[in-house]
């Protein structure tokens, strides 16, 4: 369902290729993160967006992910790399069983039974010392030092694959049946659509990515604890950059993400040294405002606000 | 066997004090239909509006939570009036509109105190905050006896407002049927304002009635929500007589879990009983589970 | 054994019986009515049919298996297609894109199933349509929407609610001639109705219920002129038209 145009994503791959090495240190920072999240917004999207199960506890995988990495060479002195694929592994293991209990679940009391399990896992990682180090976190040696321009390599794949299986998947029989679930439940399994599979098919994927972006959090940051990885702010954070960009849009969540990564960093930047924590209540205002202005986000009313300027009337006959 | 005696009684009275809380969500739920992710986060506010008053004029909890109440119901009021209700009717991709916007409020008044108190662990000292009354071996802490009978107090008098009040009636009206309601007379988004300030002023007692027994930080909302909802499932969404016996159940296997398990795992036992009622109870949770 | 093997089906809500003891058989091939008053539990019926609400006793058979316990997706792709007589279109989705999504029952091909929805689409006469968002559709038009949509899965026997509900003359027509192609594709046809013209035209047989339980039963000239139905449902009903 995605629209079929080369055009624009070979430019911007282009870009993101031949531009960074041009940047400072700085800035490749920033957009290492702005990658880090595209990949995670995107992935949040397939099952929030696309497949209309908004989870608030998507955090839980993220910090999955982390873990995955980390507690290789935590326990057996294994290179995190090998987190690439052991931390997707780990929160597609454990997204299995909780999608099973959790989407028995309908609208707001699923969005909150995610929650409940991110806080779960969260205190577990937090009082199981034996298996996570607990609150000490987890201290890796990085690979690169200093150096970013690998890691913002490595992260720009990462964005690009999960955009690709996203685009791939919203092509297929599953892209179809992730939004007719989303649209009317009922309506989609009178028409012999198993919804619950399907979910678990859109959060699979949605596990995996988001477990991918946390293992390179793991190799890129050198450290984590259950409270920087699982936080609220951050499943709070994919909904924020969907919402902005579009939901059930393919390019929408990473415009938002972008739009966020930028735009916290300036916040950080010029409010930080004034009032310390003031950018999140500022991303805070905006989630709301978004919310109650935006409600489906940049691209997803661009499309109105282009064939405004285009002049064209809606195609619209009748209505409800 | 003193050790369980205390156990249980020890989350007995906490569980009212849950109950309290989980009431304003039960209210919410019930007349708007929609869940309150915001709920701990409100109730961390004016847990912050006692803290206040305690350290600038030494207005103890129990006195402060009379003040701290109105505050969260105008808050409340106002939210459900100019935000929350706003976004009842657009049509969105996303569904759940209204939760995550409930959400994001929240998150709004934690980054407010944060940015005020910054992150820092507080806690209200008062002169019997230690004080324990024995009962043979068993101790019993003062502070949460005391929370339990004011908690016990507000659930008699909010029974009362329900059932006597015409205000009670529209509410129940309104959680029953809204479009009877509104043939009836009702102002929808009066009631729902109102059960909104309603709710919040509950969470708000709640909150205040934990300060003396708890420490207080930005971030305490979050369990304190989902706790409110366990127990909301558990008592039947949208039943007040539920959510007070959920909640003592709750605060009872919540005390069991910490004494004989872990006590870092105790927020994890409500998960666990949720988890259970979900998979071997689903008969008892018609509302929640699809069809 | 009939084709469609409803044995003493019973449904309640609460103190309500809204199937109270259905038994009914459909053969293969036949335009089967179901003609009763608002809320004597036709849609409740067709409802326990494909297992939307689980019958509370009694026994449903299709083509010699029994599907009273099986999921409604399971139902569908047994061979039951259906539509609802309160419409639920995939809102943003465009009516192509809706009748695809019934279409992937059959193929995982998404080439296939867009051939397919074609086809269909075509078939129920909504090409010009067949772009536009299905919540932006006129009533007809999602009702048609509909009936498309199930049959691109490639129904055996197809469930239809109320299909004339809110039409005008002119699209009773309409909607007659596309019940009787779905016949002659050799699709069986289990048709609720309230609009009367629309089910003597059509149905070979016609069963007519009131408060959950048949009244009577019979050809369509035989249901006209019964006296339980003239009481129950087509009294009122002329009185008004008259
Ligand atoms: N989900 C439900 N919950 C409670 N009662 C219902 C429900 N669905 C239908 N009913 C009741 O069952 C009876 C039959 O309804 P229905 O099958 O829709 O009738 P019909 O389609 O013949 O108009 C009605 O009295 C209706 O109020
Ligand atoms: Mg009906």
């Amino acid at each position: 369902m995605a629209k079929k145009s080369w055009f624009l994503p070979a430019i911007l791959g282009i870009v993101a290729i031949a531009l960074p090495p041009f940047l400072g240190g700085y800035f490749q920072h920033i957009l290492i993160l702005v990658m880090m999240w595209v990949a995670m917004a995107t992935g949040w999207n397939l099952l929030g967006g696309y497949c209309g199960q908004a989870s608030l506890g998507s955090a839980a995988f993220f910090g999955l992910g982390a873990y995955g990495a980390g507690m290789l060479y935590l326990h057996w002195g294994i290179s995190p790399w090998w987190g690439v694929i052991a931390g997707p592994l780990l929160a597609i293991v454990v997204a299995i069983p909780i999608g099973l209990v959790t989407f028995r679940l309908r609208g707001g009391y699923f969005v909150l039974s995610m929650l409940a399990v991110c806080e779960t896992i969260r205190i577990i990682f937090l009082n199981w010392v034996e298996m996570s180090a607990g609150p000490l976190g987890i201290v890796i040696e990085r690979t690169w030092g200093m150096e970013k321009l690998p890691y913002y390599y490595m992260v720009l794949a990462i964005a690009a694959l999960s955009l690709y299986v996203v685009y791939r998947l919203m092509k297929s029989k599953f892209g179809y049946y992730f939004v007719s679930i989303r649209e009317d439940q009922d309506a989609a399994e009178g028409l012999g659509i198993p919804s619950t599979k399907y979910k678990m098919y859109a959060l699979i994927p949605c596990a995996g990515i988001i477990g991918l972006a946390g293992a390179f959090y793991m190799n890129y940051m050198a450290f984590i604890e259950p409270n920087t990885v699982f936080p609220l702010i951050i499943s709070a954070t994919m909904i924020l950059s969907v919402m902005l960009g579009g939901p059930g849009t393919f390019w929408g969540p990473a415009l938002g993400a972008t739009i966020f990564v930028l735009l916290s960093e300036l916040l950080r930047a010029f409010a930080g040294p004034v009032i310390g924590t003031i950018h999140y209540l500022i991303f805070a205002l905006i989630l709301v405002l978004v919310i109650m202005f935006l409600p489906n986000g940049i691209a997803g009313e661009g499309d109105k606000i282009k064939r405004l300027f285009r002049g064209k009337k809606p195609v619209y006959v009748g209505g409800e | 066997m003193a050790l369980f005696g205390q156990t249980i009684i020890c989350g007995f009275l906490m569980g009212g004090v849950y109950a309290v809380i989980a009431i304003g969500m039960t209210l919410i739920l019930g007349v708007m239909k929609i869940i309150n992710i915001g709920h701990g986060h409100l109730m961390m506010v004016a847990m912050y509006v006692c803290f206040a008053l305690f350290t600038s004029l030494g207005l103890h909890p129990y006195i402060a939570m009379f003040v701290a109440m109105p505050c969260l119901f105008g808050i409340g009021y106002l939210l459900q009036r100019y935000s929350i209700h706003r976004v009842r009717f657009v049509d969105t991709i996303l569904p759940q509109t209204q939760v995550l916007l409930t959400l994001a409020i929240g998150l709004v008044f934690v980054e407010i105190i944060r940015v005020i108190f910054k992150s820092d662990f507080r806690s209200v000292y008062t002169p019997f905050s230690s004080k324990c009354l024995y009962i043979g071996d068993m101790s019993i802490s003062l502070p949460q006896l005391i929370s339990f009978g004011i908690a016990m107090a507000f659930v008699a008098g909010l029974h009362i407002l329900l059932t006597r009040t015409d205000f009670g009636r529209s509410i129940r009206a309104t959680a029953q049927d809204l479009d009877a309601a509104k043939y009836m007379g009702v102002d929808a988004l009066r009631v729902s304002s109102l059960t909104f300030g309603l709710g919040m002023a509950l969470a708000a007692a709640g909150g205040a009635l934990l300060l003396p027994i708890f420490y207080l930080f930005p971030d305490i909302g979050v369990p304190f929500t989902i706790k409110a909802l366990i127990i909301t499932i558990l008592g039947g969404a949208g039943s007040t007589v539920g959510a007070l016996s959920g909640g003592l159940v709750f605060g009872m296997a919540e005390s069991l879990g910490a004494v004989y398990w872990a006590p870092g795992y105790k927020d994890v036992v409500g998960f666990v009983i949720f988890l259970l009622v979900l998979l071997f109870m689903p008969g008892g949770l018609k509302t929640v589970i699809k069809r | 054994m009939a084709y469609l093997d409803i044995n003493h089906v019973v449904r309640k809500f609460g103190g309500l019986v809204a199937v109270n003891d259905i038994t009914v058989g459909l053969e293969q091939g036949e335009i089967f009515g179901l003609i009763g008053p608002n809320g004597s539990g036709k849609t409740t019926l067709f409802n326990t049919i494909n297992n939307y609400y689980p019958a509370n006793s009694g026994e449903i058979i299709f083509k010699g298996i029994p599907i009273t316990r099986m999921s409604t997706h399971e139902i569908c792709r047994l061979g039951i297609g259906r539509t609802f007589q309160v419409v639920k279109p995939l809102k943003r989705m465009t009516v192509l894109e809706n009748v695809m999504a019934g279409a992937f029952l059959r193929t995982n091909s998404a080439t296939k199933a867009r051939d397919k929805a074609l086809e269909i689409v075509d078939f129920c006469e909504l090409m010009q349509r067949k772009d536009m968002p299905a919540k932006s559709l006129p009533i007809a038009d999602k009702k048609r929407m509909e009936i498309a949509r199930s049959l691109a899965g490639d129904p055996e026997l197809i469930l239809l609610d109320e299909t004339a509900a809110g039409l005008n003359l002119k699209e009773i027509d309409a909607a007659m001639v596309i019940v009787k192609k779905i016949r002659d594709k050799g699709i069986t046809c289990f048709v609720v109705e309230h609009v009367m013209k629309f089910l003597m035209g059509i149905s070979d047989r016609v069963m007519c219920i009131n408060f959950g339980a048949e009244i009577a039963r019979g050809t369509p000239k035989e249901m006209s002129r019964h006296p339980e139905v003239i009481k129950a449902y087509l009294g009122e009903e002329y009185v008004k038209g008259k």
